[in-house]
């Protein structure tokens, strides 16, 4: 199934990326020649075929409800682009 | 307002009461600085994975069974990807496919009748983190903080059928929710702490009309009353746009608080959450049998107390559902009666002065200093006569304040009744001897002036005169005296 | 002596006769890193400073007469998508360019228990989408054997890393088959273990159902010795199997009498002749020392590389959206948050992963989820069911690694499609979770050749023995780079 440049933009949206006219016509492109080699999955009958999300069938791993220490105060922003009072500070969200 | 009906159905969020995070092991404890409480996995620092609480399986369980619901025994978590700065992966794990528990219900009570509300499902999440921002609010800031102390903590999300019809249905089913969940210690469901946090959505559509009109969801409500008063808002504002000839815009709006009204949150970008299979978890397998384990930890929930009240111990109906409540209310009236067995008076003092005194200092029954073995212990003195009903209001007052032991407070403050004929009768000649109008009136017939004198006497024992016997002496010694 | 020409099992020998110490033994491989690294780019970050400071440490301990792993002391180096405290881990990416975790991978904290020495992080692909380092944010690594670097061979950091002697051995992840495609190009022996079977704790995921971490070695003893310690259940890790981890070196035997291989023969389609025909000596060795050869139908193999191609995608959109300038790594400032998101994101990813991100976004989208998503998961059961019927009767499978000579990406390196079809023999694998062990065997046109055996889960004993048989009873298994001949490089 073809992907129309409008389409890519909804997606560059959802995927959080800014696209430029051209580049938005390269990935147009790009994307389409992807997606043509996909359709071959088409030829493919899986009716009654379960999908398998997971490789191997591991089930209820769980952790008891214990305290553990967490992050060292200093490391917590060690890596903060930026950072006010013990926070990680944005731009405006509106 | 009645060619329109109202449809409203909520989405409420819930903290559970665990130690930890729902997929790591920090602490869930509130009110700590900001991002003391974080750590690789649910600040979600690349290559971190987490491994899920055992207890948040257990107290979800627990919770759609109270909640009537029936318990996926195969279930999984999904990822919800959307991009927000307080979600720290850019998705938030739920379940999206398969929540742990679907189907169920809870009877609330408005203006006298009893109303079935169904839940669709009720489904394990994670919460993300906390935006605080600059300028006060969302809308005025230049920049906002993340404080992620809260990312990670566990919530059950339950979501409830479009059935309810008023703000005032809405805020019934959120206080018998919230009972029930308090009762079976799944939460400490505190809204104003953020443990306990509810959306509405709200749509209204021609009175006999079956199909749902355009919805909106409302946000921000911080109390059960302004979820009521949010949705009342909204359905006279979507009712005023139809009647303009307008359309409802499907939208979320927050609820202002200050203004009363509720206010367009525009958000642009018509969401679509690619769920797909959580990968790096692995799915829940539940056995009957774990299930029934769960089921049988169950304490007495508060619709079944509240008939045990009324059908046991004779309390009006009315009583019986004050009480049963809140679960402190109930336990602590349990927990009276079991020392003191006439329970019209413990719910008489409970529902008098304790939701007054609580009301009146803005707290929560576990901050009172009052206990159940100390109002029971009041009770008896009432009962023996040993202080007035009046000076037991005082008495309780000191007690809720100050938990001291009622015989205490009443040594202290020499309140004790004087029921020692020999001393009233010395007070009551006196006073019969200083008022002779008044003898003469009630001796001419009027009978009324006896509450003349009455009032004397206790004006000369500053009260603590037993009001009964007063009257008894003192009819006995007019008589005499005629 | 050429310490760096030595194998972990040799060096290991060394130091426990104190012949040499953990500090020479890392200068001697610092000082050959100084040589070549200029023309090899294995590394994206050198850690000389803490590889020293844990080599005096090793020493001391050595001294005192404590116990030790046979890795202790022995430079390695990992690729830099594994997460290591206090040293800078980029995934090859811009977004990451600055990203110093605060915490170590598990597979990281099992080494450095074990007295590993870290040398630095290894270059990837951007965040490990391809097979060739052509896409890493910085530079591409130069395959060793490929002198002029006109052939578009695949290489790794990690591979070339232990062809040269930069490392004496290293950990690689594997999503499509990089561990093996580049150990294959490089001469270089290259594991994936069985998903589950060694902790993805602090891999910096692209394909969480698909990624595994596996050593990178000089021969089958060593990969033994690296498979020791990191093998084996991690708390941290939900996916981690907790299974009974053997002593691999007891898999280490010159013996596969009996032992069943299957022949997959649609992974011969689009095999090089050249290739084939190593494939078919291989056969014929196996053959001679007893081993019953013969072919067996994998019938979805065809539908292998769309359906990985989708799922891979799928989860790398989802996976790769925690990096929006909020918290760590790059930040592109801008008036409000969601332009703050955009713009980072657009200056921060190479365009090979923002496409990989679209088309995952794209085939996630309400519409398109069952027609590609589902579809997708439900070839990845027939793909296992494939595997599972082969392994009724074979104990394990053997194919080529790399389907072209030396595993050149085609002839647009720049086609993410021809790069990604450069997989076909090894993503399969990756689909349905098996082990699988990439084998140098012999050169063709002067370039190594790798082949590909496959086991049933947690069964990467079967590897050993066969990898080890084959070790011992040729000369093909240890090719030595071109490139670097003149550095007099002997292996072997
Ligand atoms: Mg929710
Ligand atoms: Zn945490």
């Amino acid at each position: 199934m073809k992907i129309t440049e409008q389409n890519v933009e909804q997606v560059a949206l959802f995927s959080r990326l800014e696209l430029t006219e051209e580049d938005k016509a390269v990935y147009t492109e790009s994307l389409n020649t992807i997606l043509d080699y996909l359709d071959m999955l088409d030829k493919l009958d899986t009716n009654n075929i379960e999908p398998a999300a997971h490789v191997l069938s591991f089930k209820n791993v769980f952790r008891e409800d214990k305290l553990q220490s967490s992050l060292a105060k200093e490391l917590v922003l060690v890596n903060a682009p930026e950072e006010e009072a013990g926070c990680f500070k944005v731009p405006r969200i509106v | 307002m009645n060619r329109y009906e109202a449809v409203i159905g909520l989405e409420v969020h819930v903290e559970l009461k665990t130690d930890t995070k729902l997929f790591c092991g920090c602490s869930t404890e509130f009110g700590k600085e900001p991002n003391t409480q974080v750590c690789p996995v649910c600040l979600g620092l690349p290559g971190a994975v987490g491994v899920l609480n055992k207890k948040v399986v257990e107290l979800a369980t627990k919770a759609g069974l109270a909640l009537n619901c029936a318990i996926g025994t195969y279930t999984w978590f999904d990822r919800k990807n959307y991009y927000y700065p307080d979600l720290p992966k850019g998705f938030q794990i739920s379940q999206v496919f398969r929540p742990i528990a679907y189907q169920g219900h809870l009877d609330i009570d408005v203006n006298g009748a009893t109303k079935r509300v169904n839940i669709t499902r009720a489904h394990i999440e994670e919460d993300p983190g906390k935006l605080v921002h600059s300028g006060g609010s969302i809308t005025t800031s230049r920049y906002s903080c993340v404080d992620y102390n809260r990312s990670g903590m566990p919530l059950i999300e339950i979501v409830s059928e479009p059935e309810m019809h008023s703000g005032e249905e809405a805020k019934a089913y959120l206080e018998k929710l919230k009972a029930i969940l308090e009762c079976i210690g799944v939460s400490d469901v505190k809204m104003e702490q953020g443990s306990l946090r509810c959306d509405a959505n709200v749509s209204v559509r021609p009175v006999g009309t079956t199909t749902l009109g355009t919805k909106t969801e409302i946000k921000n409500m911080n109390s059960f009353r302004s979820v009521q008063y949010a949705i009342e808002y909204e359905v006279e504002r979507q009712i005023d746009v139809l009647e303009d000839g307008g359309r409802v815009i499907q939208e979320t709006r927050g609820w202002d608080e200050n203004r009363g009204i509720t206010v367009s949150m525009r958000n642009k970008e018509n969401p679509d959450y690619r769920c797909f299979i959580e990968p790096e978890l692995t799915p829940i397998e539940l056995t009957e049998e774990w299930i029934e384990e769960v089921k049988a930890s169950i304490p007495e929930l508060p619709d079944a107390r509240r008939k045990r009240l009324v059908e046991e111990h004779g309390l009006p109906e009315y009583d019986a559902g004050v009480i049963t409540s809140s679960l402190a209310l109930a336990e602590f009236f349990d927990a009276t009666l079991k020392e003191f067995p006439d329970a019209k008076s413990i719910s008489n003092w409970i529902m008098g002065e304790l939701l007054r005194l609580l009301n009146a200092r803005n707290m929560e029954l576990s901050e009172a200093k009052i206990t159940p073995s100390s109002l029971a212990a009041l009770l008896k003195l009432i009962e023996k006569g040993s202080i007035s009903n009046k000076m037991a209001k005082e008495v309780v007052e000191i007690m809720f304040d100050e938990g001291k032991e009622p015989d205490q407070i009443i040594k202290e403050k020499g309140m004790s009744q004087i029921s020692d004929e020999g001393q009233l009768a010395q007070i009551i000649a006196e006073v019969i001897a200083k008022n002779p109008k008044s003898v003469a009136d009630y001796q001419a017939g009027k009978k009324q002036a006896i509450g003349f004198l009455v009032g004397q006497i206790m004006k000369a024992t500053k009260g603590r005169a037993n009001p009964g016997l007063v009257n008894t002496m003192l009819r006995d010694k007019l008589a005499e005296e005629a | 002596m050429r310490l760096y020409n030595l194998s972990v099992f040799q060096l290991s020998e060394l130091m426990e006769k104190k012949e040499i110490s953990s500090e020479e033994l890392t200068n001697a491989y610092l000082e050959r890193i100084s040589q070549v690294e200029s023309e090899t780019k294995v590394f994206v970050t050198l850690s000389k400073e803490t590889a020293l400071t844990q080599a005096r440490n090793v020493d001391q301990k050595r001294a005192r007469g404590e116990e030790l792993s046979p890795l202790a002391g022995i430079p390695m180096a990992m690729d830099d998508n594994i997460c290591t405290e206090g040293i800078k881990t980029t995934c090859a990416s811009k977004i990451l360019y600055n990203f110093i975790p605060p915490y170590d991978a598990t597979v990281a904290e099992r080494l450095k228990g074990a007295g590993a020495i870290l040398m630095g992080k290894c270059n990837i692909d951007e965040f490990g989408m391809g097979s060739s380092t052509e896409n890493s944010a910085f530079y591409p690594t130069q395959n060793p054997f490929d002198a002029e670097a006109a052939q578009g061979c695949i290489s790794g950091g990690s591979a070339a890393a232990v062809a040269v002697g930069e490392a004496a051995f290293t950990l690689g992840s594997d999503t499509s088959g990089f561990i093996r495609q580049s150990a294959a190009s490089c001469g270089v022996i290259g594991l994936k273990p069985t998903y589950g079977h060694v902790s993805r704790f602090g891999l910096i995921s692209t394909a969480s159902s698909l990624d595994q971490i596996g050593p990178i070695t000089q021969d089958m003893t060593d990969l033994a010795l690296v498979l020791n310690t990191i093998c084996g259940h991690d708390v941290k890790d939900a996916t981690s199997a907790s299974v009974d981890v053997p002593d691999f070196t007891k898999s280490l035997v010159n013996e596969v009498k009996g032992l069943r291989i299957g022949l997959p023969k649609e992974y011969e389609s689009g095999v090089e002749p050249q290739v084939a025909a190593k494939l078919q000596e291989a056969i014929s060795k196996l053959e001679e020392l007893g081993a019953i050869c013969e072919e067996v139908a994998m019938p979805h193999t065809e539908y292998a590389a769309p359906a990985h191609y989708i799922i891979s995608s799928a989860e790398a959109s989802s996976n790769l959206a925690r990096f929006d300038g909020v918290r760590h790594g790059l930040r592109v400032e801008a008036e409000d948050v969601s332009s703050m998101f955009k713009k980072t994101r657009s200056q921060g990813f190479g365009a090979e992963v923002k496409k990989r991100i679209m088309l995952g976004t794209h085939v996630l989208s309400t519409g398109n989820y069952d027609t590609y998503y589902v579809k997708a998961l439900k070839v990845r059961s027939l793909i296992k069911q494939d595997f599972d019927r082969a392994f009724e009767k074979f104990d394990c499978l053997l194919t080529p690694t790399n389907p072209t000579t030396a595993g050149k990406t085609g002839k647009n390196p720049n086609d993410s499609l021809a790069m990604h079809l450069s997989g076909v023999c090894t993503l399969p694998v990756n689909l349905a979770g098996l082990p699988a062990l990439s084998l140098p065997f012999g050169m063709v046109d002067g370039m190594p050749v790798g082949l590909q055996l496959i086991a049933r889960h947690f069964e990467e004993e079967t590897l050993l023995r066969v990898g080890y048989t084959l070790e011992q009873s040729t000369n093909q298994t240890r090719p030595k780079p071109g490139l670097f001949l003149k550095y007099n490089i002997h292996r072997g």
